[in-house]
């Protein structure tokens, strides 16, 4: 069963630049995995600002304007992806970006059990209700207010209140396993 | 005060009123951003009349590290004691996106974004 939410786009595979990592969270513990996603986000951001040359004065801004998001962009999906799979056995974490002529679309797919499928999908459709920019600023002082709070949500805020980015999830089943693939899309 | 680790650090002059941040602060929710934490929280309870965040040299903050920064500029405004100014800098596209974001949170801080 297949559901999307927000403004998920599909990936049109065959046409324009893309990379692909794959990692299998389960293999190594979290904590020594977490370092990795750094590494990660900032190797396809790298890749992808190779394609905005920076020999005219203001395309340089621009590269390191691209670079910057897309490397924040995808370590927030990182993280979030291997936090929420790191206990799934023979889980498979993705990571796609996809360079467009007018906008880079980041795509990573994890697993998801049955039972956190319908508290995320509530949270998501939270986020998608109200005004980010009101929204952003109510979860920083709500989380300065709980001390159990692990600041969660706050990732899809920032990208969409400081990135403007355009969010959107597709949930769906693959061999048995249940995931989820976020997509972020970043105009440029 | 300083806690310095091998992606990065965060220095506390007392003399001078800066808390200087470097490096990148990409860390696994708030249980590891504790020491962090604990380190502004402490010198925002000082309630010092002055203080700088200069976070030009941290090029990468996530949203863990957005939410921790956070929790101190409202523990500051809870003290209604320190004038605070943030020091970032264009070099970084993050800071002159996200940083601004501190303002709504305490409308007296002083923001300074220098140009390369």
């Amino acid at each position: 069963m297949k559901s999307i939410l927000g403004h998920y786009v599909e990936r049109v595979q065959g046409s324009g630049e893309y990379l692909t990592l794959g990692f299998h969270p389960a293999l190594f513990p979290l904590q020594e995995r977490w370092r990795n996603n750094g590494l990660s986000a900032d190797f396809l951001a790298g890749y992808v600002s190779t394609f905005f040359p920076g020999e005219e004065p203001d395309k340089g801004d621009r590269q390191v304007e691209v670079k910057d998001a897309v490397s924040f962009i995808a370590n927030e999906l990182l993280e979030n992806a291997m936090k929420y799979s790191s206990s799934i056995s023979h889980s498979i974490v993705t990571i796609e970006v996809f360079l467009e002529i007018d906008h880079v679309s980041i795509y990573a797919t994890n697993s998801v059990t049955d039972t956190e499928i319908p508290g995320f999908q509530e949270h998501i459709n939270l986020l998608l209700s109200g005004d980010p920019s009101t929204l952003y600023i109510e979860c920083l002082e709500r989380n300065a207010q709980d001390e159990t709070e692990d600041g969660s949500g706050l990732g899809y805020l920032t990208m969409l209140n400081d990135y403007m980015v355009t969010l959107g999830w597709k949930f769906e089943t693959s061999a048995g396993q249940p995931t989820v693939t976020t997509m972020a899309r970043l105009s440029v | 005060m300083i806690i310095s680790e091998e992606d990065y650090s965060v220095k506390y002059d007392e003399n001078d009123g800066v808390i200087e941040c470097t490096g990148s602060f990409r860390l696994r929710g708030s249980e590891e951003y504790k020491p962090i934490l604990d380190l502004l929280l402490s010198v925002a309870d000082a309630t010092p009349e002055q203080l700088t965040l200069d976070v030009r040299e941290l090029k990468f903050l996530n949203s863990s590290g957005i939410n921790t920064l956070s929790k101190f500029i409202i523990q500051v405004r809870k003290h209604k004691a320190t004038q605070v100014r943030i020091l970032g800098t264009v070099k970084s596209p993050w800071q002159g996106k996200s940083l601004k974001n501190f303002q709504r949170l305490l409308p007296t801080l002083e923001l300074v974004i220098e140009d390369a």
